[in-house]
């Protein structure tokens, strides 16, 4: 299908044509496709009827791809070519992937650096962006059949704590697939428009997504039409996912069973998940298998055991709902309904953590599996121009800050989370060496203040810079953030109107986990950060000391008598030796001694360059000095 | 491949500043939930979602404007931002990162707070921040309420420079109470 030139400024399509655009939740376990239709939301069935399309990509030896069930029933009988969970590995590289040892497919290193995971199957080498539109072009098959037309486009949900990388990484499948995004929505904030609408909510709203393997909290403010999300924090490690992990252990120890095999594990995770939802509704459950040795597992979980054994998980997630309404700031009186989201909400311990935190009972009158499809497909109504008069306002937020490299591996933060977007914030950076013409810029996306231990989202290069004296060039470095949550950068030269040519070059992908690291250890090691700032900082001011004195060393070390000269060069070693074993005060203090050593040193350059502009030097000669 | 970008140039009232903007009195003084109207009203109209089923030209002014719109309400909405931009407006510098000479008490006051915060992240004790926090509150509020004064009675530029630099004290103290509620969550 040709993608769509929409239409032309001052050509509007006729008043009554109702343009055919979709909400799709591409999701880690299930996808699912709905659009409006009579002005309601509707979820798509498939000619069976169902409605969720499992996210299983199979490729076969003939090249044919199956998706969706058919797929998934070959799960374990040919698991190098059926990917599963590929949500995971969107906007990753290969070191973000993890023990791959512990997964059944065959990754392959990215062709270029820096780029994507890719995946060896019997049909060739598949990047996550392909299988993903595989996925993807099932639905949107699914809804032009059902819909009888072409899509004029499409709002694809991504987690609200997803980054660049993975976005864009999103973005780029639904064009493979092709179709038109019309946006990348967070899935919180579309279901908050489909409770929101359904609801004529007003006030400020939780959303509490604890889906199969992310977590996400989003604060909005649902006023007269306008939705606003005030502030959105999350775990993108923590899902449904790891309560049948927790199952699965119990079973483990109450058997006295140590290393399965991977059938037999795949055995017990399948029986944990459906004791885990049994528990939903009952208060207690039987489990029983006969593992491949032979071995018989008979057990009884109850209700009360399994709140205990996920009651850290709970806790966990509420955390991020603290800092989420700090953010905000707000308070929990202020917050009027929680709307439940995902399917792992449907446990009742979760229902009685988040009630007992707001004080209220969780909202869970909406299908958790399916109101973010939902609210997309209304966003995309909306998206298309098919509605007027009662037109709702979105304004979201970026989740994590964004921020810039700079020298000693700190990251300056350019753009705060929770921003609201579009938003650009511009910058001014210098050189540090005279004559420096290029300068390489390193985007980063985190909450912690060394470049370390943030996400390196992209590098890029400006060249062209005019050769000046350290710190004479400004350039200006603009980050824009899109409606869809999108970085876009551009880099100026201010003196000479130097546009930078910039190529990102977009790094690894963040891992969910480093995500959830990232941002739990950035407050866990607030204190750590100040010590290694301040270290850094003192490392950066001492090369900048040794470079300076070795250079004036160079020019008019024949100012210096021998023992001058042998007392600045013991104090350069001095300091040399400190960098590389001392610690913060100790630099600190070699850095004085050598200042003290060379002032009179400096004395005599000014004297020199005095004189020597009286005797009619070039004055500019002067100025780089 | 992708973003090539080639910096903000659209000409959405660039010319007017934030308050011409939002079409509102040039005074320290501002009516939050008016603002707070005036923001929504100004982003139904600009915001990108409007012209998502427009060209790749529209968009793009779309989120220039939304782009600015977001700049500036969030700078009317500090008080601290908006005193700075008001003074900017008037040619005043607030000298924030060189101007370090503050008065004695004010310096010693900050420096018991600090580690006021710090004590209290150490002994885990919450209440002891929330009153540091309630106490901040008061304090950043009289200090705008002395802006307020300075800025639009007074037209005293300098001395309320003096005070948004005191301000930046106050809001790097609130952002330090910030972080130690987050080490007592973790």
């Amino acid at each position: 299908m040709a993608l769509l030139q929409i239409s032309e400024p001052g050509f509007s399509t006729a008043p009554h044509q109702h343009r055919l655009a979709v909400g799709i939740d591409l999701g880690t376990t299930n996808s699912l496709v709905a659009t409006v239709r009579n002005s309601i939301s509707v979820v798509l069935s498939d000619e069976h009827g169902r409605s969720m399309l499992p996210s299983v990509v199979r490729y076969a030896t003939d090249g044919s791809v199956t998706v969706g069930e058919p797929a998934q029933a070959l799960q374990s009988d040919d698991p190098v070519n059926t990917i599963v969970s590929v949500k995971r590995f969107m906007g990753r590289g290969l070191a973000d992937v993890g023990d791959t040892s512990r997964l059944p497919y065959r990754f392959v290193e990215a062709t270029e650096p820096g780029g994507m995971v890719q995946l060896r199957t019997v049909a060739g080498i598949k990047s996550p962006v392909e299988i993903s539109a595989e996925i993807l072009k099932v639905l949107r098959v699914r809804a032009e059949s059902s819909l009888g037309g072409e899509l004029i486009g499409a709002v694809i949900t991504v987690p609200a704590y997803f980054d660049d990388a993975q976005r864009q990484a999103t973005k780029d499948a639904a064009k493979l697939a092709g179709l038109n995004v019309l946006r990348l929505l967070n899935e919180p904030t579309a279901a908050a428009i489909a409770y929101g609408l359904d609801n004529a909510a007003e006030g400020v709203y939780a959303v509490y997504d604890l889906g199969g393997g992310t977590f996400d909290i989003s604060i909005l403010r649902l006023s007269r039409g306008v939705f606003e999300v005030l502030a959105a924090n999350g775990d993108s490690a923590l899902g449904g996912d790891d309560f049948d992990q927790r199952i699965h252990c119990w079973l483990l120890e109450k058997n006295q069973l140590s290393a399965l095999n991977p059938k037999d594990t795949r055995l017990l995770l399948t029986l944990a998940r459906t004791a885990k939802e049994q528990l939903t509704e009952h208060d207690q459950t039987r489990i029983t298998a006969v593992l491949s040795t032979g071995e018989l597992i008979d057990n009884v979980l109850t209700a009360a055991e399994f709140q205990a054994l996920s009651q850290n998980l709970i806790q966990r997630t509420l955390q991020p709902l603290r800092r989420a309404l700090r953010d905000a700031k707000l308070s929990v009186a202020d917050v009027k309904g929680v709307v439940m989201v995902g399917g792992a909400t449907r446990m009742p311990q979760v229902q009685l953590a988040v009630g007992e935190f707001f004080g209220q009972t969780p909202l869970t009158n909406l299908d958790p599996d399916k109101v973010v499809a939902l609210g997309a497909a209304m966003q995309a109504n909306l998206l298309a121009g098919n509605r007027t008069g009662d037109d709702w306002l979105l304004l979201d937020v970026i989740p994590l800050s964004l921020g810039l490299e700079t020298m000693g591996g700190l990251a300056e933060k350019i753009i705060p989370r929770n921003s609201t977007i579009p938003t650009a914030r511009a910058q001014e950076f210098t050189t540090y060496k005279d004559g420096q013409t290029a300068m390489s810029l390193h985007v980063v996306q985190g909450e912690r203040e060394l470049v370390s231990d943030c996400r390196s989202l992209a590098r890029f290069e400006l060249r062209g810079i005019p050769a000046m004296v350290a710190g004479a060039a400004r350039i200006r470095v603009t980050f824009q953030v899109d409606a869809d949550g999108l970085l876009n950068v551009a880099a100026r030269e201010m003196g000479c109107g130097v546009e930078a040519s910039i190529v990102v070059k977009p790094s690894y992908g963040l891992s969910d986990a480093e995500i959830t690291r990232m941002l739990q250890e950035s407050t866990q090691h607030a204190q750590d950060d100040m010590v290694a700032r301040a270290l850094r900082e003192q490392e950066t001011e001492a090369n900048q000391l040794l470079e300076a004195v070795q250079h004036a060393l160079q020019i008019d070390g024949e100012l210096l008598d021998p023992a001058q000269c042998a007392l600045i060069e013991s104090h350069m070693a001095v300091l040399r030796d400190a960098l590389i074993s001392g610690g913060q005060q100790e630099i600190k203090r070699a850095v004085l001694a050598l200042n003290e050593a060379t002032v009179s040193f400096a004395q005599a350059r000014m004297d020199k360059s005095v004189s020597r502009a009286l005797a009619g030097m070039n004055i500019s000669d002067l100025e780089t000095k | 491949m992708r973003r090539e970008f080639s910096g903000l140039t659209a000409s959405f009232d660039h010319a007017k500043n934030h308050f011409q903007l939002f079409g509102i009195e040039q005074t320290f003084h501002v009516d939050t939930a008016q603002l707070e109207d005036l923001f929504r009203a100004l982003q139904a109209q600009v915001h990108p979602d409007r012209s998502a089923h427009l060209t790749d030209a529209e968009q793009r002014i779309a989120m220039q404007r939304s782009t600015l719109v977001n700049e500036a309400y969030q700078t009317l909405k500090s008080p601290i931002r908006r005193a700075r931009y008001l003074l900017l407006l008037q040619g005043v510098d607030t000298q924030e990162e060189t101007n370090t000479a503050m008065p004695f008490d004010f310096l010693m006051a900050q420096m018991e707070w600090r580690e006021a915060v710090s004590d209290a992240a150490r002994a885990r004790d919450v209440e002891a921040l929330e009153q540091l926090e309630a106490t901040m509150k008061v304090n950043t509020r009289e200090l705008e309420t002395q802006l307020a004064v300075k800025i639009d009675d007074e037209h005293d530029y300098e001395f309320a420079a003096g005070l948004v630099r005191k301000l930046r004290f106050m809001e790097k103290l609130a952002e330090e109470i910030n972080s130690a509620y987050d080490e007592l969550d973790s």
